[in-house]
C-alpha cells in the first residue's frame, strides 16, 4: 500500500462564541475529530449540508484556520504547526480553489496580472519565463491567450472558474482542494468544467479533495466519499458503496433527496424532517439523533464512533 | 377550459449602453389553476424577466415591451389601468416567492410585523380594493376586527407550511431563522392574500438538498390543495421533474419547447433540450456539455437563437424563427428539425 499524501488525525477546529467584553461564552465545533488518509491520485469527496464544516475542514488543511487539536501530515511531515516561512513552501504544493471565482480575482487587475502573481510570490522565474508558463497553462484549461488582457467582469462564470484553476496550476501543486467547484454554474457549463477537472488531473498528476453539497457531481467525480454532519464524518467509503448501499441514516436521506429523473417522485414521501440543530448547542450522544427515525435511548447517551464496516466505515449504533 | 394566465408572443427588451437588448422574443405560455408549470432554462435565458413582466415589476425607465399580451383572467395586464392592476392583481391575485430568502426580509423588523404589513394592504378580507386615504401609509388605520381575522389566517397558514410554534416565530427577527424556515415563511406570505397564481423564482436554489426536497413537496401539496397555479422558474431539471405538471424550456429569450413532464424527460424534441438533459451528471461519469456560449442579447443570432451551437442547423434556421410544431397532445416544439419519437 502506498503512503498517504495527506493525512488528518483527529483534527478539531473550534470557533469561540464571545459575549460582552470578549468573554468566551461557548464554542462552535465546526470540525470535531476528523481523521482520514488521502492517497496520491485520488479524487476524494466531502459532502454534507451547509454548516456541516466541510469548507472549514478544507481551510484548516490549508492553514487558514488553525486547528485546536489533532494533526495534519503532508507527505509524512506535520504541517499544522509550521513556521510561516516553512509553511509557504508547503502551500505551493497544496492549493485551494475558492467557491466564488469572481470574488477571488481582483476586479481592477487584468487576468494576466492575476496569473503572474502566484509565480512572483512562489518562484524566482523572470517575466518571460512566467509568461511562457502562464500561456501553456491557459491553453491547458482551454482559454485563448487573448483573455490575458481582459478584466474579470468581461468573462463568463465558467471562464472565471478556469482562470481560478489556471492560477493554481501554474505552481504545479500536488493536492488541490476544490470548494464547491460548480456552484453557480449552469448544467451545460458544469459538465464541461467537470470534464476539464478530470483531464487536468491526468495531465498534471493531481490529487483532488472535492467539497460539494451536490451529490450528483460527487458521484460522477469521486472514487471515495466522506459524508459529514455537524463537524464529524458519519460515513466514509468507496463512492459506489456509499451510493448503492448507504449505511448511515443520514447518508440514506441525503441520497434519497436527490431528484431522480425517470424515477419515483420523492417529494411525496420524503421522510427526513427538520433541519440540522444549532452547531453551538449540539445534542447529546449522536448528533443526528434529533432527526433520525431509528433513534433510541442509546443514541442520546453515547456518541457512536466511526467504526469499520466493509468496505468503508460508519458512525452509527444501528447501521444498515 | 380557458387558461388562468396566457402570455401571447411577448417581446420585450432593455435599453443598455451597448444598445437595445432583446431579452424576450415572442414568448408564449399558458397555465391553469392547480397546475405547476416549470419554466426551465439556463441563467440569462430570460425566465426571471418573464416572471417579472407578468408581475409588472420591470424597471419602467429601461424596459420596453415591443409586442404581445399578458392575459390574466380575461384582462390584458399590459394595457390595463396600472392603478387597478396594482390594487387587484399584483400582490393579491398574483404573488411572488423570491429566489433568495436571505435578502428578502427587512432585517430590522420582526417577521410578524412584516407579515401583518402585507395583510394590512393585501388581505383577502379587506373591503373592496384598498382605497388609500389621505393619511400616509404608516398611520392609516388597520381595523382591529380584521387584524384578528388576519392573524388567525396567518397562524393557520404557518401551520400548513409546517413551521413549528408560529406564535413564537412571529416575534423573531429574520436572522434568527434558518434558510429553510425563511423560505417556508416566504411561501406562506405568498399564499396569504389568497392568490390565483404564485410565481416562484428559483425557490430552492439557496437551500440544501434535504431542505429542497421538503420545500418542493410543500409547494406541490399547497398548489393542489388550494387550487393555485404555480409558475416555477428553475435551472434545476431535477426540481422540475419532481413537482411540475408541464415544462416550458427557454433559450436566450425564446421559448423552444413545451411538454407534459413525462414526455419532456422521455422524448425531448428540441436539440437544446436534448443537450441540456445530457449535461446532467450521471453515475457512470458521463456528462456532455453544450459547446459554445449563450449569445449576447444586444446582437442575438437571427432566426432560431440556438443555431450557432446546434448540430442540426441549416439555412432556414438562420433565416427565420421556426413556427410552432405540434408533436402530440400538449407537446410542441419550435424547431425545423425536431427529434420525432414514434410512440
Amino acid at each position: 500500500m502506498t503512503d498517504a499524501i495527506l493525512s488528518l488525525g483527529d483534527l478539531q477546529v473550534h470557533f469561540a462564541v464571545r459575549g460582552p467584553f470578549r468573554r468566551r461564552i461557548g464554542s462552535i465545533k465546526a470540525v470535531d475529530g476528523v481523521s482520514f488518509d488521502l492517497m496520491p491520485g485520488e479524487v476524494f469527496g466531502l459532502v454534507g449540508e451547509s454548516g456541516c464544516g466541510k469548507s472549514t475542514l478544507g481551510k484548516a488543511i490549508m492553514g487558514i484556520h488553525p486547528p485546536n487539536a489533532g494533526e495534519i501530515r503532508f507527505e509524512g511531515q506535520r504541517i499544522d504547526r509550521l513556521a510561516p516561512a516553512a509553511r509557504r513552501a508547503v502551500r505551493r504544493s497544496l492549493q485551494y480553489a475558492y467557491q466564488d471565482p469572481a470574488a477571488s480575482l481582483d476586479p481592477r487587475w487584468k487576468i494576466g496580472r492575476s496569473l503572474h502573481e502566484p509565480l512572483v510570490i512562489h518562484t524566482d522565474l523572470d517575466a518571460a519565463q512566467r509568461d511562457a508558463r502562464i500561456r501553456s497553462i491557459l491553453e491547458a484549461v482551454g482559454l485563448p491567450d487573448t483573455h490575458l488582457d481582459l478584466y474579470p467582469h468581461e468573462i463568463s462564470g465558467g471562464q472565471q472558474r478556469r482562470v481560478g484553476l489556471a492560477r493554481i496550476l501554474t505552481l504545479h501543486p500536488k493536492v488541490v482542494i476544490l470548494d464547491e467547484p460548480t456552484s453557480g454554474l449552469d448544467v451545460s457549463v458544469q459538465a464541461t468544467v467537470l470534464s476539464l477537472f478530470r483531464g487536468l488531473r491526468e495531465t498534471f498528476d493531481l490529487t483532488y479533495i472535492l467539497i460539494s453539497h451536490d451529490l450528483a457531481v460527487i458521484r460522477m467525480m469521486c472514487s471515495r466519499v466522506a459524508v459529514m454532519y455537524l463537524g464529524r464524518i458519519v460515513e466514509i467509503g468507496p463512492t459506489d458503496a456509499i451510493f448503492d448501499r448507504p449505511q448511515h441514516p443520514y447518508t440514506r436521506s441525503l441520497i434519497a433527496a436527490i431528484p431522480k429523473i425517470g424515477g419515483a417522485r420523492l417529494s411525496k414521501d420524503f421522510w427526513l424532517q427538520g433541519e440540522p440543530p444549532d452547531p453551538g448547542n449540539l445534542p447529546s450522544g449522536c448528533r443526528f439523533r434529533t432527526r433520525c427515525p431509528k433513534a433510541v435511548d442509546l443514541c442520546a447517551r453515547e456518541e457512536p464512533a466511526l467504526s469499520a464496516l466493509a468496505p468503508g466505515a460508519v458512525a452509527c449504533h444501528f447501521p444498515g | 377550459m380557458t387558461a388562468l394566465l396566457a402570455v401571447e408572443d411577448l417581446s420585450l427588451g432593455f435599453a443598455t449602453e451597448a444598445g437595445f437588448a432583446s431579452v424576450l422574443d415572442q414568448v408564449s405560455l399558458s397555465i391553469e389553476r392547480g397546475r405547476v408549470l416549470g419554466l426551465v432554462g439556463e441563467s440569462g435565458c430570460g425566465k426571471t424577466t418573464l416572471a417579472r413582466a407578468i408581475l409588472g415589476v420591470l424597471p419602467a425607465d429601461s424596459a420596453r415591451v415591443t409586442g404581445g399580451r399578458v392575459w390574466f383572467r380575461g384582462t390584458d395586464l399590459l394595457t390595463a389601468n396600472p392603478a387597478v392592476v396594482n390594487q387587484t392583481v399584483r400582490g393579491r391575485a398574483i404573488t411572488f416567492v423570491p429566489q433568495d430568502p436571505f435578502s428578502s426580509f427587512n432585517p430590522v423588523f420582526t417577521v410578524g410585523e412584516q407579515i401583518m404589513e402585507i395583510l394590512k394592504w393585501k388581505s383577502p378580507r379587506a373591503a373592496s380594493p384598498t382605497k388609500h386615504g389621505w393619511l400616509p401609509g404608516v398611520v392609516s388605520p388597520y381595523p382591529s376586527e380584521r387584524k384578528r381575522a388576519d392573524l388567525d389566517a396567518v397562524m393557520e397558514l404557518l401551520d400548513a407550511v409546517q413551521l413549528p410554534r408560529p406564535d413564537q416565530l412571529l416575534r423573531k427577527y429574520p436572522h434568527e431563522l434558518s434558510g429553510g424556515q425563511r423560505q417556508r415563511l416566504m411561501i406562506a406570505m405568498a399564499l396569504l392574500p389568497g392568490p390565483d397564481l404564485v410565481i416562484a423564482d428559483e425557490p430552492t436554489t439557496a437551500l440544501d438538498v434535504t431542505i429542497q426536497a421538503q420545500i418542493l413537496g410543500l409547494i406541490r401539496r399547497l398548489a393542489t390543495e388550494r387550487n393555485v397555479a404555480v409558475l416555477l422558474t428553475t435551472h434545476d431539471l431535477g426540481a422540475a421533474y419532481e413537482i411540475c405538471d408541464a415544462v416550458n424550456v427557454m433559450y436566450a429569450g425564446q421559448d423552444v419547447e413545451y411538454a407534459p413532464v413525462d414526455r419532456f424527460f422521455a422524448a425531448p424534441a428540441h436539440p437544446y433540450t436534448t443537450r441540456l438533459l445530457a449535461s446532467l451528471p450521471r453515475a457512470d461519469g458521463t456528462a456532455s456539455g453544450i459547446p459554445g456560449e449563450v449569445p449576447g442579447l444586444t446582437t442575438p443570432p437571427g432566426g432560431c437563437r440556438f443555431h450557432p451551437r446546434c448540430e442540426r442547423a441549416d439555412g432556414p434556421c438562420r433565416e427565420a424563427r421556426p413556427p410552432v410544431d405540434q408533436l402530440g397532445a400538449g407537446h410542441w416544439v419550435r424547431c425545423y428539425h425536431p427529434q420525432r419519437v414514434t410512440t
